[in-house]
């Protein structure tokens, strides 16, 4: 057995790391409910396992999604994350081919150089050498690029980088030091007894010139050993302890276990994962219009690991989900802050009055539910009432004098057990109409219809349903020679995915242009109910730089489909804004 | 109680020296906006909840400048959250932050 | 040749006594006289320039439309004395024919700069006057109610505003309802566009509240046995009468008043408007139907305003209107030397006050041309 004092730092960082890592994860295994315990059980043996493990090796090794966001910065986390994990593999193996013995110890590979300096005993050791330093080479890419990025994040299309704790730096200089000081020790015993690659070799050979190599090997090789100790025992505590948590998440989420509205283990699970990249905090809004800094979610979830949560970064957030698109961990970040807001929402509301209150509801085929800030916008109530007319549509409009909000509103603010007693009141009405489908002119009602209300009948957006009748040829309309915009409502975009049906709508319409920003990477206007203590002053900021990338092509209209969009954006543009309701009601040809 | 064949009748005055004011000072400090009221009435025309229930967030907020708790108590539970008022307001107060903040101040003074 | 030495200073001395007519060459004076361009023919574009001309200037007073009188055109009677909009602009006519005001109508200009002290205006039929001063009366627009949908202007047949009530009053037909009916109950809305954060609004157009007030008035006058609501926020009777007109309306003319902002409007079967509003002295909610709903639109800033303003660098205050150099003591002076405002141009006012200011106007430019001593103020500042 190949043992030296300096192996000693790295494997007590490795026990401590592995026991560490055994009691939190499975403790939060053991904190989760029965129902995600089974889904896990089932999963194992299942076919997800194979995609969990397709998604470990594309996410957490190749880094596809941060190459979505920059190319540069997906090298730098493919070189460091996929070339350690090579380097790794690759020493266990040359390991292994060197001597055939079953039960290694775990730093054998780790300081192969070190024991191993007469390599012409196995075979394959040029080429092992080969591959190896190329590795090396590739990891100290990385490190060159992460060193570079702390200080010039620009490159990176990051304008902000996140600020750090003790720990993570800890962590994160240990982590710089581990691969060039791994080159310097292989060099060192590469130029001793000349051995080595491309790389390490060729170094040997230039440090033995001026360097008195013997008395620097041992040395370099307790440092490699005392920055990789350092480093593991670190991680848990750092930012770092997103690298083998997110392996853990892939597995689970490919289960079927998510996040709801309510925090549970598997909600810890997902704030662990987040590896403080900061993607978030370029993608926030709030940050670039309005001047908060603190609500960003790689701070929230910081705060919530560190149980600092304040009631600021908590309601500030638009929950617009710009941030959660380009989450490089695909962490589930508006509903964790949903979950965070009941502690600051206190359980008073009484909805006792909406018992008595009987809706009549007559039978009808469809069912319109304009939604409350529809009430503010007559246009498009006005446009979809002269729509279903026009088709010749049975149908009924719910919420035509007075309203029940959907509750999404009251959900999103952290009231959900709350919110189910407005869920039940206008379920009712709804199931005893008859109705097969509910058409809504408001994203977050149809959000809200759609994912929970659990209600058995077709549940379309205006924008879904004017394009079927369109489609159908139920209506027929004209295509004007307007030049249009469409921006996206953050609810019906990202929030429910419908992002090419008003596109499509709007194509029969008019001339629709592309813009900057737009789909998944869409503005939020800034009107959102998602935050509640949003001044009005900050909400104009957010519009005000929406509306310069809506205007920027000086287009003849702007079209949203979102009562409280329009009304957001109308209020300062320009630029005329419409419903697409209204588009479609104007170009009709139906008499 | 007894019935005596009278009863005392409270002062119908705002006393305003003797106001319970915690509410109104947590509401102002975190929420200060609920100063630029000027009492227009537009957000209760347009409240959901208004059309069932007598809720009322003009006479809220001033149940809660003047020291009515029990008003201000029996009044806040029926609100909806759902905005209507946010997006009226004529004057940008923060209407659904004002209520969440009464909610908690009630919590916090457990009045 | 002396006194042509003093009148290089002061031009206007010499027409004033004619005697010095017969005795200097008119060619060696009119070389010396100093040019005035009055942007907008409005009620302050016509006072300052007849002013300005008949103090000995040479004033050209450019109006876009092909009349003077601006927005006083549209209007019936003036509150609070019910007399006729149409003196008013006889008066003001009488001025520029009696001072003999160059004026170009349908004139619309393309660009305007400053070349050392020199003005040069631009238009667009490409003519270019130059001058020594420019008076900017550019005026205001009505709000464009159609921001505030929710009250349903352009949505609703019997939602109009009170600058398109004027007009029917203007022009002495009946007031009928879209569809051709005699209303048995007119809305007043006040505050439409104004003090509203909502549309970028926050300040008070001040004349809404009592052409409200007079409206209604008219309305009870012309459609006997008509009930008429003032929907407020707060009665701004700020004027000299004018809570005088506002008690008339209730003594004499029933006329209701509503504390309370309408939140929307919706339209009924029949056509008739239904309305939103809380009543706030009762403390409820209420909801009634008229059959025409009047929106007393706001004064924002006029188109004109907005593009003169920037073609010439002057400055724009929190609300679209101009800035001025002082708000107490120099309402009528510009940052640009030698650029005056009058008008609504500069603050939402009522024709009272667009008198004296265009007076006042007329008053600092002449004082900026002759170059006064007191001039040195306005210069320190």
């Amino acid at each position: 057995m190949n043992f030296h004092p300096f192996v000693i730092p790295f494997s007590i960082g490795f026990i401590v790391l592995i026991f560490i890592l055994l009691y939190k994860y499975f403790s939060l295994f053991y904190r989760l409910d029965h129902q995600d315990k089974s889904k896990i059980y089932k999963g194992v043996f299942s076919l997800k396992f194979f995609k969990a493990i397709k998604e470990v090796f594309l996410e957490s090794l190749l880094h596809r999604k941060i190459f979505r966001v920059n190319p540069l910065l997906g090298y730098m986390h493919t070189s460091l994350a996929f070339g350690w994990f090579l380097i790794i593999i690759g020493g266990t193996v040359e390991s292994k081919v060197h001597s055939h013995m079953a039960l290694k110890m775990p730093y054998d590979p780790v300081f192969f150089n070190f024991f191993n300096t007469d390599l012409s005993m196995y075979r394959w050791a040029n080429e092992f050498n080969f591959i190896m330093d190329f590795l090396l080479l590739i990891v100290l890419s990385g490190v060159c690029l992460a060193f570079v990025k702390r200080f010039y994040s620009k490159a990176f299309g990051m304008k902000k980088t996140s600020v750090l704790k003790p720990f993570d730096k800890i962590a994160l200089y240990t982590l710089w030091l581990i691969f060039p000081l791994r080159f310097f020790a292989e060099s060192f015993s590469a130029g001793l007894y000349n051995n080595g690659g491309f790389l390490t070799g060729t170094a040997g050979v230039f440090f033995s010139s001026f360097l008195p190599l013997k008395n620097l090997l041992v040395p370099t090789w307790w440092a490699y050993s005392i920055s990789l100790g350092a480093f593991f025992v670190a991680l848990p505590f750092s930012r770092y302890m997103h690298i083998p948590t997110e392996i853990f998440l892939i597995f689970l989420r490919n289960f079927g276990v998510k996040t709801d509205k309510i925090f549970s283990s598997f909600t810890e699970l997902e704030v662990l994962s987040c590896p403080r990249c900061g993607i978030c905090l370029d993608k926030c809004q709030l940050l670039k219009s309005a001047e908060i800094s603190d609500t960003q979610n790689v701070y929230f979830l910081q705060s919530l690991r560190n149980k600092q949560l304040n009631e600021n970064n908590t309601f500030d957030c638009l929950l617009c989900g710009r941030c959660q698109e380009f989450c490089p961990v695909g962490i589930n970040l508006n509903n964790i802050r949903i979950s965070q807001r009941k502690h600051f929402f206190p359980e008073n509301n009484n909805f006792e009055y909406l018992q008595p209150i009987a809706i009549a509801t007559p039978k009808a085929s469809v069912i319109y539910f304009a939604g409350c800030m529809t009430h503010l916008t007559p246009t498009i109530k006005l446009a979809m009432t002269g729509i279903f007319e026009a088709a010749g549509v049975d149908y009924l409009f719910l919420d035509k004098d007075s309203s029940i909000c959907c509750g999404r509103p009251l959900m999103i603010a952290g009231e959900y057990t709350k919110a189910n007693e407005l869920i039940e009141k206008n379920k009712k009405a709804i199931i005893e109409s008859g109705a097969k489908t509910l058409v809504t002119s408001c994203p977050i009602c149809y959000k809200m219809f759609n994912e929970d209300y659990d209600l058995n009948i077709e549940v379309l957006h205006h924008t879904q349903y004017l394009l079927q009748l369109t489609e159908k040829q139920i209506i027929k309309i004209n295509k004007t020679n307007k030049k249009v915009v469409y921006h996206d409502p953050c609810e019906l975009g990202r929030g429910s995915g419908i992002f090419n049906e008003p596109r499509e709508l709007i194509s029969h319409l008019a001339d629709i242009s592309k813009i900057k920003e737009e789909k998944e990477e869409a503005l939020c206007c800034g009107g959102s109910l998602g935050s509640v203590n949003l001044s009005f002053n900050k909400r104009n900021n957010i519009r005000k730089d929406v509306l310069s990338v809506l205007q920027e092509g000086n287009p003849d209209l702007i079209i949203t489909a979102c009562p409280l969009c329009k009304k957001t954006l109308q209020n300062g543009a320009n630029t005329e804004v419409k419903d697409i309701a209204e588009l479609v009601m104007q170009n009709i040809q139906n008499q | 109680m007894k019935n005596f064949g009278y009863s005392i009748n409270k002062d119908r005055q705002i006393d305003l020296d003797k106001s319970d004011q915690r509410i109104a000072l947590f509401v102002k400090q975190h929420e200060p906006s609920i100063n630029i009221c000027i009492s227009c009435g537009t957000c209760t025309a347009t409240c959901s909840a208004g059309n069932y229930t007598n809720l009322n967030l003009r006479k809220l907020i001033l149940s809660v400048k003047r020291g009515d708790i029990i008003e201000t108590k029996a009044e806040i539970s029926k609100c909806m959250f759902c905005g209507k008022c946010l997006l009226a307001c004529p004057r940008g107060v923060n209407t659904r932050n004002v209520i969440l903040k009464i909610n908690q101040a009630i919590e916090k003074f457990s009045l | 040749m002396e006194y042509l030495e003093c009148l290089k200073y002061s031009p206007s001395k010499y027409f004033r006594h004619s005697k010095l007519k017969a005795l200097i060459n008119v060619n060696d004076i009119i070389m010396k006289q100093k040019k005035v361009i009055v942007i907008g023919g409005g009620i302050s574009g016509m006072e300052s320039s007849t002013y300005l001309t008949s103090m000995g200037y040479d004033v050209v007073l450019i109006e876009q439309k092909d009349k003077l009188g601006g927005k006083l055109l549209k209007w019936e009677k003036l509150f609070p004395t019910m007399s006729m909009g149409k003196d008013v602009v006889n008066f003001l006519n009488k001025g520029i024919d009696l001072a003999q005001v160059k004026v170009e109508l349908n004139a619309k200009i393309i660009n305007a700069v400053k070349e050392g002290n020199i003005f040069k205006i631009n238009l667009d039929d490409g003519r270019v006057f130059e001058s020594d001063a420019v008076l900017v009366t550019t005026g205001y627009d009505v709000f464009d109610a159609r921001k505030k949908e929710e009250y349903g202007y352009g949505i609703y047949d019997n939602v109009i505003t009170s600058a398109e009530l004027e007009e029917k009053f203007l022009s002495g037909n009946d007031i009928l309802t879209n569809s051709g009916k005699v209303p048995k109950k007119v809305g007043f809305v006040h505050c439409v566009g104004s003090r509203d954060e909502k549309v970028g609004n926050v300040y008070c157009s001040k004349v809404c509240c009592v052409t409200a007030v007079k409206q209604a008035i008219e309305i009870k006058e012309k459609i006997p046995g008509v009930d008429a609501y003032c929907f407020y926020m707060d009665l701004r009777m700020f004027g000299m009468h004018f809570e005088a007109l506002y008690k008339q309306a209730q003594e004499k003319w029933a006329v209701n008043f509503i504390r309370g902002r309408l939140s929307e409007a919706c339209e009924n079967m029949d056509g008739s408007i239904m309305v939103k509003v809380e009543d706030t002295l009762a403390g409820k909610p209420l909801r009634m139907n008229v059959d025409l709903l009047v929106l007393m639109v706001g004064i924002v800033p006029s188109v004109g305003t907005k593009t003169i303003g920037k073609m010439m660098g002057l400055n724009f205050g929190p609300n679209g209107f101009f800035k001025s150099l002082d708000q107490h003591s120099m309402t009528t002076v510009s940052n640009v030397p030698g650029v005056f405002f009058a008008g609504c141009c500069v603050a939402p006012r009522t024709i009272n006050n667009v008198f004296v200011d265009a007076r006042a106007a007329a008053l600092m430019t002449s004082s900026y041309l002759e170059g006064y001593d007191i001039e040195k103020r306005i210069q320190e500042k």
